[in-house]
């Protein structure tokens, strides 16, 4: 798994730590925005949204980062980056059991 | 290109959700047959690497984002029907772990992200690649056309998405209830981004992907890989 693919994992490692990069992009994407951020960017609240907005409030490591730990740039960049390290780990690890239980 | 719960009506996302059941299964399907052994290591370092590719948000004029997918590279190397799975699983921990995207709106973020975009991608690079061969540099051209591509039928699909919703429901007085534009400012908001900026770079980052892969591990792409006898001792010793 690990030593096949050497270059591959280092690849991804290395992405992993340049991560933070995505940061400087601090504007919303079209269509993303928070129901905070609605008044401001729309100007009201759709009902329907509104309501389906919360749908989900349990992601632990919400907009990629520790809640409360987002100072300074340094602070995000670090829950950046270990957001990028669960987030790929989860990624391979399910993919790969998803893998072994499809091919076996 | 995540959309979060609340912008789509649950009339339009439930059935998306419905749509993906068949797809993932069809895609299982096709894993189980035609992908390698050897190449599930592969497709677990892909996932992960689309998952982290989304991360890399891109500055767009007037102050908002977007990013690219990774999921055209997924596809080139391991076929579409791997690239969809691959990039439903990112899709869905980035909304569970992270909160990027809804969770009632997963169905149609892997419709987009994860089915439209690879199969889209896929069929162009093979069109434009011709019986070039992998190592060819039309073949880089080619996975660079098809990411461009890739990306932009994915962020059209879901400007449509977006936008219908306006269309379709809106409160007695005529407030919209989801998405709040029209489909020509959703469609025009995500496509000149996406045309101008995003789409150049998810090329540029099919195209190196696929050259780094290639020049890396060159038996994992070459074009009779099926007889080929790989020179890594272990993965033959792996199969047998």
């Amino acid at each position: 798994m690990f030593r096949n693919y050497r270059n591959l994992w280092l690849a991804l490692g290395v992405l992993i730590i340049l991560s933070p990069l995505g940061l400087i992009a601090s504007g919303t994407a079209f269509g993303e925005w928070g129901v905070d951020q609605l008044e401001e960017e729309v100007g009201f609240i759709p009902a329907g949204l509104g309501r389906m907005a919360g749908l989900w409030t349990h992601a632990p490591l919400a907009d990629y980062g520790i809640t409360g730990f987002n100072a300074s740039f340094m602070q995000s960049a670090a829950g950046y980056v270990l957001s990028a390290m669960v987030g790929a780990a989860l990624v391979a690890g399910i993919m790969t059991v998803l893998s072994k239980i499809v091919k076996d | 290109m995540h959309i979060p719960d609340g912008y789509l009506s649950p009339q339009t996302a439930v059935p998306f959700l419905a749509v993906m059941v068949p797809v993932w299964s069809v895609a299982v399907k096709k894993v189980k047959r035609k992908l390698k052994k050897r190449e599930v290591p592969v497709l677990s370092i892909g996932a992960a690497f689309s998952f982290t590719i989304m991360m890399f948000n891109l500055p767009m004029p007037g102050g908002s984002s977007a990013h690219a997918v990774g999921a055209v590279l997924l596809a080139i190397l391991l076929g579409p029907w791997a690239a969809c799975l691959g990039v439903s699983v990112a899709l869905i921990i980035q909304a569970l772990v992270f909160g990027d995207g809804g969770i009632l709106a997963i169905g149609a973020n892997c419709f987009n992200m994860g089915f439209v975009m690879p199969m889209v991608g896929y069929y162009v690079y093979k069109l434009v690649k011709g019986r070039m061969i992998e190592h060819s540099g039309r073949a880089l051209l080619a996975a660079a056309i098809a990411g461009y591509i890739g990306l932009n039928v994915a962020a059209l699909t879901t400007a449509l998405e977006f936008g219908f919703q306006y269309h379709l429901f809106q409160a007695a007085d005529g407030t919209p209830l989801y998405f709040m534009y029209p489909v020509k400012v959703a469609v025009g908001a995500m496509m000149s981004e996406h045309l101008l900026l995003a789409g150049p770079v998810e090329g540029l980052v099919t195209a190196l992907g696929l050259r780094f892969v290639k020049t890396t591990y060159p038996n994992l792409l070459s074009e009779g890989k099926h007889d080929i006898n790989y020179s890594n001792h272990s993965e033959v010793a792996n199969h047998v």
